[in-house]
């Protein structure tokens, strides 16, 4: 089980201090699929790296099956138990793909095994497999082997940073069944920030974040109405008075 | 005899475990022959008008490889070598050159290996150096390699040389003159530097022939206070295409200078050349952290794979 306390975080503005999460409290319970969504720049992203430790909290406590992870570092929070696919990978000159399956998987993988991960996010093992993982890739083929080393992972409590992005149609169909697939295994907790209909669908319950905190929590059919509901126009001033 | 010393050399700088059975070798140790064996379609001979080796593949040579370790264990031991290949048309070969230097005394160790390839019509050849220093004592180790090729219409040459670790000084010299039509050289420089090593690495590509081809990808790390420069040159005197592409890394207090040239002095050839250089990114050591890695484990396959 995760277990969010009062976590808070906060960067310097020019007047005072702006806060990115605000006392944030949450539980997710084990083995569950969890979707976050919400508007842009409301916090989702710097609360998933909050729980990868990429992000320091200002104040808060972050708990893992009941042992309070807030000041592990990365790598040990990664044997721990939590993994994060993120939103924009980074790229390696000379590493190749089955090199970062590997990393990820513990020990180098076999041929079938690297291939297996490969498909599931659309990709062709044979093409890919010795490729390097640098600009030579396109941005979504670099974001499905992003999905892919984190399916190697294997790890307890796998956060998914908007894996949509950057993929095209035809491969974002088949990743949404590997999510299915993941969320019928029951081997792992799964969050996915994303504000793809199809994948909130998927969730067992819903996260809205907006503003740093947690606005609203239900299953797809309560939180869905809701997200409609706050369509903006993109400009608040004109929603007011219909100037800007 | 080669002594444990020299053995492991040898597996450093040509994955040589043992004397191949097959191909020709030539293992020079200390300045002198330690070994040499012939092929049947590639002779070694001693030069006869100063020190080093004529290496003669014959035309349409196959599946028959080339072995040519030089291994320097004596401290203070100055060697300059002459090695010339002579490559028949049409064959396919490849070549493994490389030195290391087990430097365990006080005076500097210097090897000097100049190289001169004269790739026949349409032959093609892979060759492969790497260069190693090792050892406790305070003298250097020193390797400054001359490579000069000359080839022919429709010769393809694939360079790919590194320098693993513990060399002290090096200044390495290439030049390629492709003068036939639709040759081709792909150059693979991978260099590592520590400490407050030295390395200048200049490269002469001269594309004369029509529609002749080059690739230079240079990738350096540069660690603690060492320095390195960089001088890859290509010049385009006709329908041609060439691309340089140098890539440091830089760590601790080190420096690298890169200063790539292209001159074309023909309208149609066409020469493009990139340079970077800059340290590991934050973000790909905290991506192999999430997967597990200590920042130094993660530090150390990102410079794995870059260099590999």
């Amino acid at each position: 089980m995760l277990e969010l306390k009062h976590l808070s975080y906060s960067v310097p503005a020019e007047q005072g201090e702006l806060g990115i999460l605000k006392d944030l409290s949450l539980t997710i319970e084990d083995k569950k699929l969890i979707v976050i969504t919400g508007p842009n720049g409301g916090g989702k992203t710097t609360l998933a790296k909050a729980i990868m430790g990429l992000v320091k909290p200002t104040s808060g406590q972050i708990l893992l099956d009941g042992r309070d992870i807030t000041d592990l570092t990365v790598s040990e929070r990664a044997k721990a138990g939590i993994s994060y696919g993120f939103q924009q990978p980074p790229r390696f000159k000379g590493m190749k793909v089955k090199d970062l399956l590997s990393i990820a998987a513990g020990s180098e993988l076999g041929h079938d095994q690297a291939c297996a991960y490969l498909t599931q996010v659309g990709l062709c093992a044979r093409d890919y497999l010795d490729r390097d993982v640098d600009v030579s890739l396109s941005g979504g083929e670099v974001k499905r082997i992003e999905i892919a080393t984190i399916l190697a992972r294997q790890a307890a409590l796998m956060i998914f940073d908007e894996p949509e992005a950057g993929i095209d149609l035809w491969s974002f169909a088949r990743l949404t069944e590997t999510f299915q697939d993941l969320h019928d295994q029951k081997k792992a907790t799964v969050i996915i920030i994303s504000h793809q209909e199809r994948i909130i669908r998927l969730a067992d319950e819903i996260l809205l974040i907006s503003g740093g905190e947690l606005t609203a929590r239900g299953s797809a059919d309560e939180i869905y109405p809701l997200i409609l509901k706050q369509t903006l126009t993109g400009c608040n001033m004109l929603e007011v008075d219909r100037k800007c | 005899m080669l002594n444990d010393v020299q053995k492991h050399i040898l597996q450093m700088v040509a994955d040589m475990a043992k004397v191949p059975a097959q191909g020709a070798v030539n293992i020079r140790a200390n300045g002198k022959k330690e070994f040499r064996q012939n092929s049947e379609h590639i002779t070694i001979e001693s030069k006869t008008d100063r020190d080093g080796i004529d290496i003669r593949i014959a035309p349409y040579t196959k599946a028959e490889s080339v072995h040519i370790p030089v291994v320097l264990t004596e401290s203070g031991f100055q060697d300059k070598v002459y090695n010339d290949f002579f490559v028949g048309e049409g064959a396919d070969v490849t070549i493994v050159a490389g030195c290391g230097i087990h430097n365990g005394g006080e005076c500097d160790s210097r090897h000097e290996g100049i190289h001169t390839f004269y790739v026949g019509k349409n032959a093609k050849v892979r060759y492969i150096e790497k260069h190693y220093g090792e050892g406790e004592g305070r003298g250097k180790r020193i390797l400054d390699p001359q490579t000069v090729l000359y080839l022919e219409e429709g010769a393809s040459v694939t360079l790919e040389t590194s320098q693993i670790r513990g060399v002290d000084d090096t200044k390495r010299y290439t030049k390629a003159v492709l003068s036939g039509k639709d040759s081709e050289i792909v150059i693979q420089e991978k260099l590592l530097t520590h400490n407050d090593q030295n390395a200048v690495s200049e490269m002469d590509v001269i594309l004369n022939g029509e529609n002749a081809r080059t690739q230079v990808i240079s990738r350096s790390v540069a660690q603690d206070g060492s320095t390195q420069v960089f001088y890859p040159r290509v010049q385009g005197n006709n329908l041609c295409f060439g691309h340089v592409q140098c890539d440091s890394i830089i760590m601790g207090s080190a420096k690298v200078r890169s200063i790539p040239e292209i001159s074309c002095n023909h309208v149609d050839a066409t020469l493009i050349h990139e340079a970077a250089i800059g340290k590991i990114a934050g973000e790909q050591i905290l991506k192999l952290q999430t997967l597990g890695l200590t920042p130094e484990e993660a530090e150390q396959r990102i410079l794995d794979g870059f260099l590999r």
